[in-house]
């Protein structure tokens, strides 16, 4: 049993689970290939079967940075939810990839057909993905692991 | 008289002990290993640390990061006085060390679990010890995770290690905050790798060593996922001096950290951590 580990299509509800997954076809994406870019239109998103795909943001003068990898298990992909429908960050495979690619006009579209089906969408997507990205996000903001010199007297982490 | 505090031990003085091996781990970082000049200090067990004083400069509290029969091996970040001479210390140096100080690793209360390891940074070093013991044991636990998460790919330790890791079966998943052009792997907290990971929440005991921040974080997301704070162990650092429960600089609520941790349970760390200026 791996209950542990949080997979995003085993985390919706079994019904509506298969309700999203009558939305998908399979995708296989070769190694480094660019799935989008920055301020693409975000038509459709995938959920990651196997594989690693790298999150960038170009910087003018360094090419692409990556600032975070999504992997098996992971949903690729939210700005699709919310208007402008446009990407805030690229995407690049880093090894081949599998994946359920969704046409995201559709999804948008029977999630307004069928509110309890896409109030569990959004739970899941607003928990699993934005709710983890801020948490991170905040997390990488303190320098997790950075040799802070300034920190005194509190309780250090360890050996940090 | 000296009056010790309850539980406290005597201060012995420093054995002698002969540096015999060192290697650069990271620009900053360098493991050395250490043999008594005469009889080795009682046995260590993974997550004490001992206190090891470099001549002319002072002691400072260090995990052992291997341990070998008498053989003593510490991996030191070089960030003030003590921990730079004692990091660039070559084969013959003396050193004089006191010890085994402190709570280590509780290995037995995690018998027939999953095993999740996760280190930040430098925290690795005091996990080293009791990923070697979970493995030389495997029929003793579940599945073996270790979660390793780095600033950069620079700051990664014991690279080659983490190879006979995953040939022993552990599942062994490493991320870096800022990659540089060459890394091909993950990006991004080491809690983002407790999705991959392969644990039961209900049979599981997880290891946190790392900066503060990142074994808070990591122990709230376990909560979340369901490991109850009783199972979860962190290893907390204070300004230490005595290592043997006299001095009170390492207090933390009710507890005296060189004596009642480093290792200690979340379910009594988090509540302590939560109050400030204890
Ligand atoms: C139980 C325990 C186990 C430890 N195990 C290890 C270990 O295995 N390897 C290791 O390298 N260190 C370890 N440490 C931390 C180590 O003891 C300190 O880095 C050391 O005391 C610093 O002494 P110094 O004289 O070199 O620097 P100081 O002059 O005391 O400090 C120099 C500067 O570094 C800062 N600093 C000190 N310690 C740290 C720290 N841990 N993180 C970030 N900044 C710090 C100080 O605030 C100061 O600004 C451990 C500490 C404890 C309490």
């Amino acid at each position: 049993m791996t209950a542990g580990r949080r997979d995003f299509l085993q985390s919706l509800p079994p019904v509506h689970r298969g309700w999203l997954l009558g939305f998908a076809h399979e995708v296989t994406l070769p190694a480094e290939t660019r799935i989008f870019g920055e301020d693409d239109v975000a038509d459709r998103f995938w959920v990651v079967r196997s594989g690693l795909v790298a999150l960038d943001v170009h910087i003018p003068g360094r090419g692409p940075v990556v600032v975070e990898t999504v992997a098996d298990g992971e949903l690729l992909g939210w700005s699709w939810l919310f208007e402008p429908y446009r990407w805030h960050l690229g995407a690049r495979t880093r090894s081949a990839v599998e994946a359920w690619e969704f046409d995201a006009a559709r999804v948008r579209a029977a999630m307004e057909d069928s509110p309890a089906a896409g109030l569990a969408l959004f739970r899941t997507i607003a928990d699993q993905v934005i709710g983890e990205r801020l948490r991170s996000a905040r997390t990488r903001l303190l320098d997790l692991y950075g040799n802070d010199r300034s920190r005194e007297s509190g309780v250090r982490g360890a050996v940090g | 008289m000296t009056v010790l505090a309850p539980g406290a031990a005597p201060a012995l003085p420093p054995s002698p002990y002969r540096v015999v091996g060192r290697r650069l781990e990271t620009s900053d970082t360098a493991t050395i290993e250490l043999e008594p000049v005469r009889s080795g200090l009682a046995p260590f067990s993974p997550g004490q640390f001992a206190m090891v004083y470099g001549f002319g400069v002072g002691d400072i509290p260090l995990s052992v990061s291997r341990i070998e029969g008498d053989r003593l091996t510490h991996t030191i970040r070089s960030v003030g006085a003590v921990s730079s001479r004692l990091a660039s210390l070559e084969g013959g140096a003396s050193v004089g060390v006191r010890g085994p100080f402190g709570t280590g690793w509780d290995l037995t209360a995690a018998m027939g679990r999953d095993l999740l390891i996760v280190a930040g940074g430098l925290g690795l070093a005091p996990l080293r010890p009791l990923i070697t013991a979970a493995l030389t044991a495997p029929e003793r636990y579940g599945r073996v995770n270790v979660l390793i998460g780095a600033r950069s790919p620079g700051d990664l330790l014991y690279a080659d290690e983490a190879e006979r890791w995953r040939a022993a079966d552990a599942r062994v998943l490493v991320t870096v905050d800022r990659p540089d052009d060459t890394w091909r792997g993950d990006v991004g907290v080491v809690t983002g790798l407790l999705n991959r990971a392969e644990f039961d929440p209900g049979a599981t005991a997880a290891f946190l060593c790392g900066p503060e921040v990142m074994m808070r974080a990591t122990a709230r997301d376990l909560a979340r996922r369901g490991i109850a704070a009783d199972r979860t162990q962190v290893s907390l650092e204070r300004t230490m001096h005595c290592g043997t429960g006299h001095c009170g600089h390492c207090q933390l609520g009710p507890l005296l950290l060189c004596r009642d941790g480093p290792v200690v349970r979340w379910d009594h760390a988090e509540p302590l951590l939560a109050v400030r200026e204890l």
